[in-house]
């Protein structure tokens, strides 16, 4: 342990050259640009940068590099809040109360809110890294497909039964993301379903598009509706919003706890950040005493997703750093960087490339800190966007959101699919089917199949795999008592003749 | 019959281009625009990794004067890749790189490619498959595990691969054939994950590359037990305290005698002129003198064997061949 805090010091001191921080400034910079641009997520930001970075030592490319991502993880939140367009899958949960929070002229609360919860999750997994990286890298080899399949259980339940929409609503809504998220290749099978011999849903249908179109398109046809007024123009701008917000802040310490431990923990495992917004949202409005408010701009709603998904984004790097398996896309994009960088991720990383590990954990603690003063000057700049009538900012919207879809697979037929999500989307605002659920089909629905089908074929059939030992029981029953945990709460409510509020 | 008959005139049409190759070389065709390597696989894999150090080569030893740009296309198990470029006939700046899934994907979803629709440029290595077990299990040989297998029932063993009704399931099923007794495959995502499954003890053993599995041999958490290939492994640099790659003995000299290599190569879009050919052959062949390719090669203990012309496709067409063969027998043939 002594070892480790010597070792990250001299991490401090390579980190520390005037060229790398540098480099850090223009990462971040660069990655929240990338962060806002729907679609140019931080792995595609990466994979197209990586190039230059094959002339700069293995430490301060992945300096720069490892800057790009949090910087994205940044930016992932100023459209979430400011147009209820997520940037990244992880910021969806997001939007649920910060945009409605823009929406009351609270822009620059929620955004502050949103920058300073995701740099406590980062600092708190970067702790983490730090002192317990061999056992954590231990724990994640417990994770097999029943495992997995738990934690996406988990996903599901904490989040189901939010009781706001009828629960026949919220069903149906899931299922067609599931029937969504099953068209393409089946990959335990290895044939196509769904695809009706069209070759342009080979792909199946990404998360991306669905979520640019039913969130981004599907609101500005709504304001559309609305007589193009845009609710947002009463935000002043007030340069004291930032303290004002961090005065607050702290009284909100247990949701941060909480949501680190759930962003570790899944990003670890590793089910990456998105799980890890979506639970710790959920988790939050189960407990809080304001959960009936959230979805109406309850700063807390901002605070759990971000704080989880930042701390998820940044302890991810961990196992692909220990085992070599990424934690998420961008992680798989830096582990092909480290390979051409003569460099390989595994057991022996951390013994070997002591530099390089201690840099890139050192540039960790320092590029959240310089990302977090760099997006929290610019929060009034930010907020200030929604000055800007509707009639100009709809159709930069538009063209950015149809840039953001073509750009995920380059291809146009993507940007009229998000055109139709969007249609899809108005509709389903219209008719009151909540959007939420159908997007966490969409992402988690594949894989979730998938964990459950590997797990099942390794157990020849039997369900019981899914209680096998201590580690994927308990997971399983806490999915449950979040699934019925509605229930038993409105029947103990009614047993004791509490009025329902509505 | 018109089809095939459409078939073979692109494949004579395709062994012209390739064989008048090197009369062409001096006519001096360029690059006028951006040229993509589309990867038909996830970012992170074999694919996706060479296909981004050919990137790096070309970038840092200024070998082309147009950038490079690499774009994965993973969907429908790199369908997607390979109908994009089938379709961008006559765009001489589009080149994929393929794996074994240039024959498997088509035979195993029906999707309407062969490798016959695009233009053949060059193969640039071949990958190796090895027979993992966790170091902790007591199988100190080929020998010793297959005997495991053949002591045990069918499906106790569990095999765990990427993706389905590809490469890894393909060596399975010969494997089977081999023992006699059934094995329960499990497919992943990556080649990386399943190495850490194996490390993790989720399934009982796997074929993983040699780079997908390296660095948790030489932490001492897995075991190779025997290469499938003709000979041994040529890189004799020590990976671990006492062993490299040339001391994994061969499957067959253990008793399995099945034999598989991947191919690791380039094509282009249908219609590219000889010209446009043989400038990709030749910057190809600069890459391949790079220091940094040979550390690739020495990593992932690639076997280095190239080919360009009419060499190349005799190989793929031969290759395709034994995939269908393996492939109907194992019922992995999609349904008409």
């Amino acid at each position: 342990m002594l070892e480790d805090i010597g070792n990250l010091f001299h991490g401090f001191a390579v980190v520390i050259q005037p060229f790398n921080i540098l480099l850090m400034v223009v990462g971040i910079l660069l990655g929240v640009i990338i962060g806002v641009l729907p679609g140019l997520g931080g792995a595609n930001g990466i994979a197209i940068l990586l190039p230059l970075t094959f002339s700069m030592s293995p430490t301060s490319a992945i300096i720069m590099l490892s800057c790009i991502y949090w910087g994205a993880l940044f930016g992932g939140a100023i459209t979430s809040v400011l147009f209820n367009i997520p940037g990244e899958p992880w910021s969806v949960a997001t939007t649920f109360d910060g945009y409605p929070m823009a929406q009351q002229g609270k822009a620059g609360e929620a955004l502050t809110a949103a920058f300073t919860s995701s740099f406590v999750g980062a600092l708190f997994a970067v702790i983490v890294i730090t002192l317990v990286a061999p056992l954590v890298a231990q724990f994640a080899l417990e994770f097999g497909p029943a495992e997995k399949f738990s934690v996406f259980f988990l996903a599901f339940c904490s989040f189901i039964g939010m009781g706001k929409e009828p629960p026949f609503k919220t069903v149906a809504s899931m299922m067609i993301g599931f029937a969504l998220a099953a068209v393409g290749l089946d990959s335990v099978t290895g044939s196509l379903r769904l695809t009706f011999g069209f070759t342009e849903l080979l792909n199946g249908f990404d998360f991306l598009i669905a979520v640019i179109g039913l969130f981004g398109i599907g609101e500005i046809l709504l304001t559309m509706e609305e007589g193009l007024s845009f609710k947002g123009k009463a935000a002043g701008i007030n340069p004291r919003v930032v303290l004002q917000t961090w005065m607050e802040l702290p009284r909100y310490w247990m949701v941060s706890l909480r949501s680190c431990l759930i962003g570790c923990w899944m990003g670890i495992s590793p089910a990456g950040a998105t799980p890890a917004s979506f639970m710790s949202y959920g988790i939050a409005q189960r407990i809080s005493k304001r959960g009936k408010n959230f979805g109406n701009g309850e700063i807390e709603g901002v605070v759990a997703p971000e704080t989880a998904a930042h701390a998820a984004g940044t302890s991810a790097l961990l196992p692909m750093l220990a085992l070599g398996v990424p934690g998420s896309p961008t992680a798989a994009v830096l582990l092909g960087g480290l390979l051409i960088w003569g460099l390989q991720p595994g057991p022996l990383l951390f013994v070997e490339q002591k530099d390089f590990v201690w840099g890139l954990i050192a540039s960790m603690y320092l590029g959240n800190l310089v990302g977090l003063i760099i997006v929290l000057t610019c929060v009034p700049l930010f907020a200030a966007i929604l000055r800007i009538p509707f009639s100009i900012i709809a159709p930069i919207i538009l063209v950015i959101c149809a840039i953001g879809a073509y750009t995920v697979h380059n291809s146009s037929f993507d940007v009229i699919l998000m055109m139709v999500f969007g249609i899809v989307g108005y509709a389903m605002k219209k008719t009151g089917y909540p959007l939420a659920p159908m997007v966490l089909a969409i992402v988690l629905g594949d894989k979730a199949e998938e964990a459950f089908r590997q797990s099942l074929l390794a157990s020849g059939g039997n369900l019981g795999v899914f209680f096998s030992n201590g580690l994927v029981a308990t997971i399983m029953v806490l999915g449950l008592v979040a699934l019925f945990w509605g229930v038993i709460a409105s029947a103990w409510s009614r047993l004791r003749g509490v009025p329902k509020t509505a | 019959m018109t089809f095939s008959l459409q078939r073979l005139g692109l494949c004579a049409a395709a062994a012209v281009i390739a064989g008048a190759a090197p009369f062409a070389a001096q006519a001096a065709w360029e690059p006028t625009r951006p040229v993509e390597i589309i990867v038909p696989a996830g970012t992170g894999g074999g694919a996706d990794q060479m296909a981004r150090v050919v990137q790096g080569i070309v970038t840092k030893h200024n070998l082309m004067k147009q950038p490079m740009v690499v774009i994965n296309k993973s969907g429908g198990a790199g369908g997607e890749g390979f109908l994009d470029v089938k379709g961008s006939r006559n765009n001489p700046h589009k080149l994929i790189i393929t794996l074994s899934n240039l024959f498997t994907t088509p035979l195993a979803t029906g999707i309407p490619f062969s490798y016959k629709d695009l233009t053949p440029v060059t193969m640039m290595a071949l990958d190796e498959f090895i027979l993992w077990v966790n170091a902790d299990k007591p199988y100190k040989s080929a020998k010793d595990y297959i005997a495991a297998i053949k002591a045990g029932t069918d499906g106790q063993f569990k095999m765990g691969g990427t993706g389905s009704k590809q490469e890894d399931q393909i060596i399975t099923v010969a494997l089977e054939k081999a023992t006699g007794k059934k094995m329960t495959y499990i497919p992943y995502k990556g080649g990386g994950e399943v190495a850490v499954q194996l490390v993790g003890g989720h399934v009982d053993s796997s074929v993983n590359n040699p780079i997908e599995a390296v660095a948790q041999w030489r932490a001492g958490k897995l075991r190779p037990l025997c290469v499938f290939d003709s000979k041994q492994l040529d890189y004799k640099d020590k990976i671990t305290a006492d062993q490299s790659w040339n001391d994994i003995p061969t499957c067959k000299s253990q008793g399995i005698d099945v034999e598989y290599l991947m191919l690791r190569g380039f094509f282009m879009s249908p219609g590219a002129t000889a010209d446009q050919v043989a400038y990709y052959v030749d910057l190809m062949k600069k890459v391949r003198a790079t220091p940094e390719w040979a550390q690739l090669m020495k990593d992932g203990a690639f076997n280095q064997t190239s080919l360009a012309g009419a060499d190349y496709l005799k190989w793929v067409e031969a290759a395709e061949k034994t995939h269908e063969a393996l492939m109907k027998d194992a019922g992995f043939l999609a349904k008409k």
